[in-house]
């Protein structure tokens, strides 16, 4: 058969090739559309699109201030410490490579998992943080997976350190990643998503001078995210410097001298209010928060029955014990109650309201007047006195000196105290006042219970004739110097006889320095005031289990001031279960002033030797 | 017969050559551009050898009557089958699909680019066979199954893109050959549930192409991600392009493919809508010319050869450049002329050369 007879009737198929004709001419026009739309109206929007996929933007995370205690000594840097991201612009997620990511880099899936399903929500030019202080082994992986994980960044971030690691890491604080919660407050509003803001402490409270602005490396880089070029750096800047008001030699000798106890001291300069040391006791290592904490340690820290997290110095309130009676002496005085003639007897005990109340020397200290009973601390005194002012009368003198109150120091989670009246009773306990329970107060017992912040501001304030400033841990200068206008000097006055001051002033430098309570504490040459306090822990608390001998201890407390005319510091110490006041918690008191002392005179000789130059040389 | 061959050179259609080399030389610049940071292979060299060879294989196909070559169908047919059932016994797996056969060294084929020259033929002398004016029912299964075999080959492969450029032969030539209007209306119907039911058969990557082809933005970083890459590319190339070897998205390696199946997309960002327009009034002119020449074809046999061939390169450059452009799913399926390719180079060139030699025999001498 020859294939060339079927021309003839070819006239019905040709017939039909204009059809196809039209279908060609659609399909090119279909097409032309096509192009004509993403080419011609659409291109801005892909050019832009075209220069963000060529662009990888990587943050340049600012360091946080350093933190500089009042001689500009560094309590707080920064280390450079590499972290590896994952960068989520533009490259496929990873996800499918998580298995491989978990086992290359040891790390857990599941906490993989967590932290891509965390930044789910987030904005997409915010990279996820995977692994912090990567090593060797880690860099080599990411080196040799490059195809196959893309997104994968090595970035050096600042990371918290802690110099002194424990010494002052109540006051100093911590930083952490920001959390969901805090983001939506106005204290973070300049924060975004995986900041590192401070969580306690000073980290905290003065975060917004502390942080910096973070910056941006622009590269551009191929669809395996190889850095092909520079395109722009934007250099981050780094958080302001904070000088402290804290001396780091006085809080060293504070922390040294608590050995293995635990408990609290502060001094300050009562003229400033200006905090110079704010230990805490037991401590943690903020430098351990300064990475992702895991949470085991986390859980052992909070779960601690020593309560390591606890600020004492200012979030704890204990009885003061016989400190209080200085208080009750100022109200006495004050009162007229007492003078410096005034005299009592002291059998050894006493009863009141059918009930005997002792003393703590059983023999009884014979009479006594007001200076003998401050320096002896005579309980059998001031249970009288207590009976004389009554509740109310103490509580107004108390309060005004500032006790039972937040003293204002720029931390957070300050406590209030307590320093109980009628009125408290009525309102909290729904009861009336027993005179009975007046005789336990005046000796610094019962309800009444204060924090060693409150204590030493106490003190100071007295030592200056009833001007009570706040205490504070950054100045006023310090803080004008970064935009800030925190009023940080408020102070409270609360008029004082001149002589109740001379009274009771002599009877505290009596206490270190005539063979009282305090001796502990004296320095020769530095006049050093104070009053121990010896609280009861058993009696109170009965649940206490009888094996564990330590927890009957008394709680010790040292408060004083230095030196007797014209203060420059004032210290309070408490040291739990420290037993006598005296004997655990003066020495550290002596500690912390003997460093400042010892720094006074070398200045002052300093100065000496200056002075004597410009004679010399002028002499010449 | 080859003696005629000098004879009949004077009816050389220069006019589609010519376009052809053109777009071909286009191909070859983008696949330099595409390439040019791959140090390994030269692509583009080997480009300029398949377009000589395919330039050679047409002349071959030119020089002998397509008369002649409608009579030895039989032989074509068979060994295509054979070819395809070589690549399912002997094939390389590449992402999945058997599809290809190793020639030795760099150098491998495709064999199903081939088969749709002998189906083609195969319709071809089937459909002139037929004397009556409309297809019967049988005439229509049979033709069906002239394509089904080879293509239900490819779908084990399994290479569902190359299986569906088969499908205009014989869309295209059961529409010449006569089919019945309501005839038409009724494949429209079928065509139309049968996707539907194929739709359950279809694979989950299958479906997943086809999901993010409908809302390619949805998953931009996983499926869409080829598709959203080669729209960037082409759109920001704008009215002139960046310039030959200057486009970032090409460069920097962020489109896919971008020597095979995207191509187009390279030619998009650095040509801007001028080159992706004159390329694509190139093709145009082709298949007019082509569908010219099908016009005024000797015989049946000359319009169902041409016509076949123009389905298969207009089916491809529907695809592709669709695809490209954001308009059709994505599939790989190379753009004619211009994608790096051998199979896809030389197959192109026989088309065009049965199409030639269809113009060339267009008088009885």
């Amino acid at each position: 058969m020859d294939l060339k007879d079927f021309y003839e009737d070819k006239r019905f198929v040709q017939s039909r090739i204009p059809f196809i004709q039209v279908a060609a001419v659609l399909v090119f026009l279909f097409l032309l559309i096509g192009l004509w739309n993403l080419q011609l109206l659409k291109s801005k929007y892909y050019i832009e699109l075209a220069e963000k996929n060529r662009i990888r933007s990587i943050p340049l995370v600012a360091p946080r201030g350093k933190i500089l205690d009042r001689n500009g000594q560094i309590l707080v840097d920064n280390q450079p410490s590499f972290t590896l991201i994952v960068l989520r612009e533009n490259w496929p997620l990873l996800e499918n490579s998580l298995d491989l990511l978990a086992k290359g880099l040891s790390l857990d899936k599941k906490f993989l998992e967590s932290q891509f399903e965390k930044y789910r929500h987030l904005p997409s030019y915010l990279p996820i943080p995977i692994k912090e202080d990567i090593t060797i082994k880690d860099l080599s992986f990411i080196k040799a997976h490059r195809l196959e994980l893309p997104a994968l960044e090595e970035i050096s971030l600042p990371r918290r350190f802690y110099r002194e690691g424990k010494l002052a890491a109540h006051l100093l604080g911590y930083v952490g990643e920001i959390s969901e919660k805090q983001l939506g407050t106005p204290e973070f509003d300049y924060c975004k998503p995986g900041d590192i803001v401070g969580k306690a402490g000073i980290e905290r409270v003065y975060n917004q001078i502390l942080t910096g602005i973070d910056g941006q490396k622009k590269v551009v880089v191929d669809s395996r995210g190889k850095d092909v070029a520079l395109l722009e750096s934007i250099e981050p800047v780094a958080g302001n410097d904070l000088r402290l008001t804290i001396d780091l030699d006085i809080q060293r000798a504070a922390e040294k001298a608590f050995q293995e106890r635990a408990g609290a001291a502060i001094a300050l300069d009562p003229r400033s209010g200006e905090v110079l040391a704010l230990a805490s006791r037991p401590a943690f290592d903020p430098n351990s928060f300064a990475s992702r904490i895991s949470k085991k340690e986390w859980d052992d820290l909070i779960n601690d029955p020593r309560n390591p997290m606890q600020n004492r110095a200012i979030q704890s309130r204990f009885p003061p014990g016989s400190v209080f009676k200085i208080f009750m002496t100022i109200a006495g005085l004050q009162e007229g109650i007492l003078t410096s003639e005034y005299t009592d007897y002291c059998s050894g005990s006493t009863v009141m309201y059918g009930r005997s109340f002792h003393c703590w020397k059983k023999e009884g200290h014979g009479r006594v007047n007001l200076h003998q009973a401050i320096i002896n601390s005579c309980n059998v005194f001031f249970y009288h006195l207590g009976q004389k002012l009554g509740i109310d009368k103490i509580a107004y003198y108390a309060q005004n000196m500032g006790l039972g109150q937040k003293t204002g120091i720029d931390l957070a989670g300050e406590d209030t105290g307590l320093v109980p009246s009628s009125a408290w009773k009525k309102k909290v306990l729904k009861a009336e006042w027993y005179a009975g329970e007046t005789i336990s107060v005046a000796i610094g017992q019962s309800y009444v219970s204060l924090t060693p912040i409150q204590t030493a501001r106490a003190f100071g304030g007295l030592a200056l004739g009833g001007v009570f400033k706040t205490p504070h841990v950054v100045s006023g200068n310090e803080l004008k110097r970064w935009g800030k206008t925190v009023n940080v000097s408020f102070e409270s006055k609360f008029g004082l006889n001149e002589e109740t001051i001379d009274i009771v002033g002599r009877g505290l430098w009596g206490v270190v320095n005539e063979w009282g309570t305090g001796r502990r504490a004296a320095i020769p040459g530095f006049d050093v005031c104070g009053k121990s306090g010896t609280a009861q822990v058993i009696g109170k608390d009965l649940k206490v289990s009888v094996d564990s001998k330590a927890e009957f201890e008394d709680n010790a407390w040292f408060v004083a001031f230095a030196p007797l005319h014209l203060v420059e510091i004032a210290a309070a110490v408490f040291v739990e279960h420290g037993g006598h006041g005296g004997e655990t918690a003066a020495p550290i008191v002596h500690d912390m002033f003997q460093v400042y002392y010892d720094a006074k005179t070398k200045r002052k000789e300093g100065h000496q030797i200056a002075m004597d130059q410009v004679i010399l040389t002028r002499s010449n | 017969m080859f003696g005629k061959a000098s004879f009949y050179l004077k009816d050389f259609d220069w006019f589609i050559f010519l376009l052809a080399i053109a777009i071909a030389v286009v191909g070859v610049v983008e696949i330099h551009s595409a390439t040019q940071y791959n140090r390994t292979e030269k692509f583009y060299i080997k480009q300029i050898y398949w377009i000589v060879i395919g330039l050679i294989m047409m002349l071959a196909v030119m020089s002998v009557d397509y008369h002649t070559l409608g009579e030895n169908v039989p032989y074509f047919y068979v060994l295509a089958l054979l070819s395809l059932i070589a690549v399912l016994l002997f094939g390389q797996r590449i992402s999945g699909s058997k599809s290809w056969i190793s020639l030795g060294g760099a150098f491998s084929i495709q064999p199903s680019e081939f088969v749709k020259i002998a189906v083609t033929l195969s319709l071809a002398r089937f459909l002139c066979e037929i004397r009556t004016e409309f297809l019967r029912a049988t005439d229509i299964v049979k033709a069906s199954c002239i394509v089904g075999l080879p293509v239900l080959l490819v779908l084990m492969q399994p290479d569902l893109g190359s299986a569906l450029t088969f499908i205009p032969i014989p869309l295209v030539g059961l529409f010449l050959g006569g089919l019945r209007p309501k005839w038409i209306l009724l494949f429209i119907i079928l065509s139309v549930s049968v996707v539907g039911l194929g739709w359950y058969n279809l694979k989950g990557y299958q479906k997943e192409r086809i999901y993010t082809f409908l809302e390619p933005e949805k998953d931009p970083l996983r499926g869409g991600y080829h598709s959203i890459q080669s729209k960037i590319a082409v759109g920001s190339g704008g009215l002139w392009g960046k310039g030959v070897s200057k486009g970032s998205q090409t460069k920097l390696g962020f489109l896919p493919e971008r020597h095979t199946d995207f191509i187009f997309s390279v030619v998009g960002e650095e040509l801007g809508f001028v080159g992706t327009g004159v390329a694509l009034f190139f093709y145009f002119l082709i298949v007019m010319r082509s569908i010219h020449i099908a016009q005024t074809a000797r015989d049946k046999l000359g319009i169902y050869i041409t016509l076949g061939a123009v389905s298969v390169f207009l089916f491809h450059i529907l695809e592709n450049v669709g695809m490209v452009v954001g308009l059709m799913p994505i599939t790989g399926i190379p753009l004619p002329l211009l994608s790096y390719g051998g199979s896809s180079v030389l197959s192109t060139f026989i088309f065009l050369g049965l199409i030639i030699n269809v113009r060339m025999r267009r008088f009885v001498y």
